[in-house]
């Protein structure tokens, strides 16, 4: 399989090539090119499948989801814009879920952008005792998973008086070792000599790292933004072991605790799925590149 | 006052002021708890008493055929994702960098949209999907080739080959997208010279970008291994709680929240984490060893 595949492309490559130094213009295989573009479509409409089946239940009464499953039937006689407005009319908690979810992903990116940006500043721009120890231990946290302190946080959390508040929720995440990585990444492709200057203007160190190098680091922290918001919108382990009240609930939690079998609000069930990835989705038309950009840049230099 | 004030604006000491917020957070939530899971998985836990019961966690858990179970999910998981989610994805960024493809971008910006949906949202895709109803896509799909409709959720193999479908769909976007990174950060002037030296396509891919992809392909490999060990909220979704037939969705991380929130018995839980935790570093650092990834950075 892999050689079949494989093959075509190998031959655009060359022509690519050919392209680029003597301007041949016929070099394209017009049979490569339909394989190569028709796996892709195909490909892109079976990414698409689950998304538009769910739209498609999202419109059916809320009984059909469970007597018929998802489906991608066109039986418009069921459908109807009720559940959207299931969500809004405020007859279930759809609305304070989704306000609360916002809370909690604007708060803890502001401050998990500016904390680990602080941290990366430090360990670019300096040279101090233990540093290396310390960027170690940065590393060593990335290589345990959460799920193995989710325990003795939520022990921690009891003892602190935080569970069932947004500070227990947020808190635990803000230092967020891969984001300090790529921050320090970033930092250190910036020139010393600016710092230096920035001295010699009288600048205190704290000074030239916000007035001079926060504001040069703007791609940076877009990237991050993008990245540190998609983690907080969508998660879901951590609030699901810290909220108790269901007034607190985030979106993740929210939806899922809808899924019970005794529920009686599968009208919202889907609806509501489809509409929490509304901003994500938003985002993303804006800030394509750098949703590209924060993923990938662990995978090159990593 | 004057002097903590020089004191704290100093070269010297500014550096520490910066990376302060790691130190106190890297302290109270990494750890101290780290150092509790250890303790706690030497002692029985319950309701206000704690006692010191040495290994016998880790020797219940040695014949407790319930966490077999899970491991063997895990796995069995792991090792699937591994096998469908390089290639795959290689071979789509391979097929993306082709000159013969009209809309680069399209398809980069679709493949890639299951990873922006929470794995609560993409869960409750896939329960549904794969209702055991007849009309349920899955089953719909099985009908049009003439089989019979399947209960994908309560058998073993099926329930595993939703998961697996669930994972495919999250993440095949994002690894194409690693891969095509690295790609691009292969000089063309390599595939110049081979072609010069007179190398024929196949020689080309063979030795020179699958080497040079190396590093993607290790990093993509790694944090897969963690993903899949440490698999849990996309078994919760599918299944629709912590519990599923016969255990059949169970993970270990399942297993450790079952064992640790649901039934409040911390000791044992931790000894779950503990042997979750050796089992993802040795695998990692034996596939990085054997990788030559150090001794790369050595140098």
């Amino acid at each position: 399989m892999s050689k079949n595949n494989t093959n075509p492309n190998n031959n655009s490559l060359s022509n690519s090539s050919l392209d680029i130094r003597k301007g041949n213009k016929g070099g394209k295989n017009p049979l490569v090119k339909t394989f190569i573009n028709g796996f892709f479509i195909i490909l892109c409409a079976s990414v698409a499948v689950p998304f538009i089946s769910g739209l498609f239940a999202s419109f059916r009464p809320g009984q059909m989801l469970i007597r018929n499953g998802l489906n991608l039937n066109l039986d418009f006689e069921n459908w109807s814009l009720v559940n959207y407005s299931y969500l809004f009319d405020g007859s279930t908690g759809y609305l304070d879920w989704y306000k609360n979810s916002l809370i909690i992903t604007i708060v803890s990116v502001i401050l998990t952008l500016i904390i680990c940006y602080f941290v990366a500043y430090g360990f670019a721009m300096y040279h101090f005792k233990f540093k290396n120890l310390l960027f170690f231990l940065v590393i060593a946290t990335m290589m345990v998973p959460f799920e193995i302190l989710m325990l003795p946080l939520y022990k921690q959390m009891i003892s602190f008086g935080l569970i069932d508040t947004y500070a227990g929720v947020i808190l635990p995440g803000l230092v967020h070792a891969s984001t300090i990585f790529f921050f320090r990444q970033y930092l250190s492709g910036i020139p010393k000599e600016l710092l230096d200057a920035g001295r010699i203007d009288g600048s205190s160190e704290y000074g030239i790292c916000v007035r001079i190098v926060m504001p040069i680091s703007k791609p940076a922290f877009s990237a991050m933004a993008i990245l540190s918001s998609m983690g907080a919108w969508n998660s879901m382990l951590w609030p699901l072991i810290v909220l108790r009240s269901a007034e607190k609930f985030t979106l993740p939690i929210g939806l899922n605790t809808l899924l019970t079998p005794y529920g009686n609000n599968y009208d919202v069930l889907v609806a509501g799925s489809i509409f929490s990835i509304l901003p994500l989705f938003i985002l993303y038309l804006i800030f394509n590149k750098y949703f590209v950009e924060g993923m990938t840049a662990g995978a090159v230099k990593g | 006052m004057k002097k903590i004030q020089a004191f704290l604006f100093s070269q010297k000491i500014a550096p520490y002021v910066f990376i302060l917020p790691f130190i106190v957070s890297l302290s109270f939530f990494w750890i101290y708890p780290m150092y509790s899971t250890i303790n706690m998985s030497f002692h029985n836990i319950g309701n206000g008493y704690s006692e010191y019961i040495g290994l016998a966690n880790y020797e219940k858990l040695l014949g407790d055929k319930v966490f077999h179970i899970a491991v063997r999910n895990s796995v069995i998981y792991t090792i699937f994702t591994l096998i469908i989610l390089i290639p795959i994805p290689m071979l789509c960024a391979f097929l993306l960098n082709s000159k013969s493809v009209v809309g680069k971008r399209i398809y980069k910006s679709i493949i890639y949209l299951p990873a922006l949906v929470s794995v609560v949202v993409a869960g409750i895709l896939f329960r549904y999907m794969f209702s055991e109803m007849d009309s349920g896509l899955m089953n719909q799909i099985l009908q049009f080739f003439g089989l019979e409709s399947k209960q994908w959720l309560k058998n073993w193999g099926t329930g595993m080959f939703a998961l697996l479908l669930l994972a495919t769909w999250r993440w095949t976007g994002v690894n194409t997208l690693y891969f095509e990174a690295g790609l691009s950060s292969i000089d063309e002037v390599l595939y110049e010279s081979a072609k010069v030296d007179g190398a024929s396509a196949w020689q080309r891919f063979w030795h020179i970008t699958l080497p040079l992809l190396k590093p993607t392909r290790i990093y993509v490999t790694t944090i897969s291994i963690y993903a899949g060990l440490a698999m849990f909220l996309e078994s919760f979704m599918i299944y629709g709680s912590n519990n599923s037939p016969k255990n059949i969705g169970l993970t270990i991380v399942g297993y450790l929240y079952r064992r640790g929130i649901e039934k409040n018995d911390l000791g044992y839980a931790s000894a779950v984490g503990l042997v979750l935790l050796i089992v993802a570093l040795s695998i990692s650092m034996v596939y990085l060893l054997s990788s030559g990834m150090f001794k790369k950075e050595d140098k």
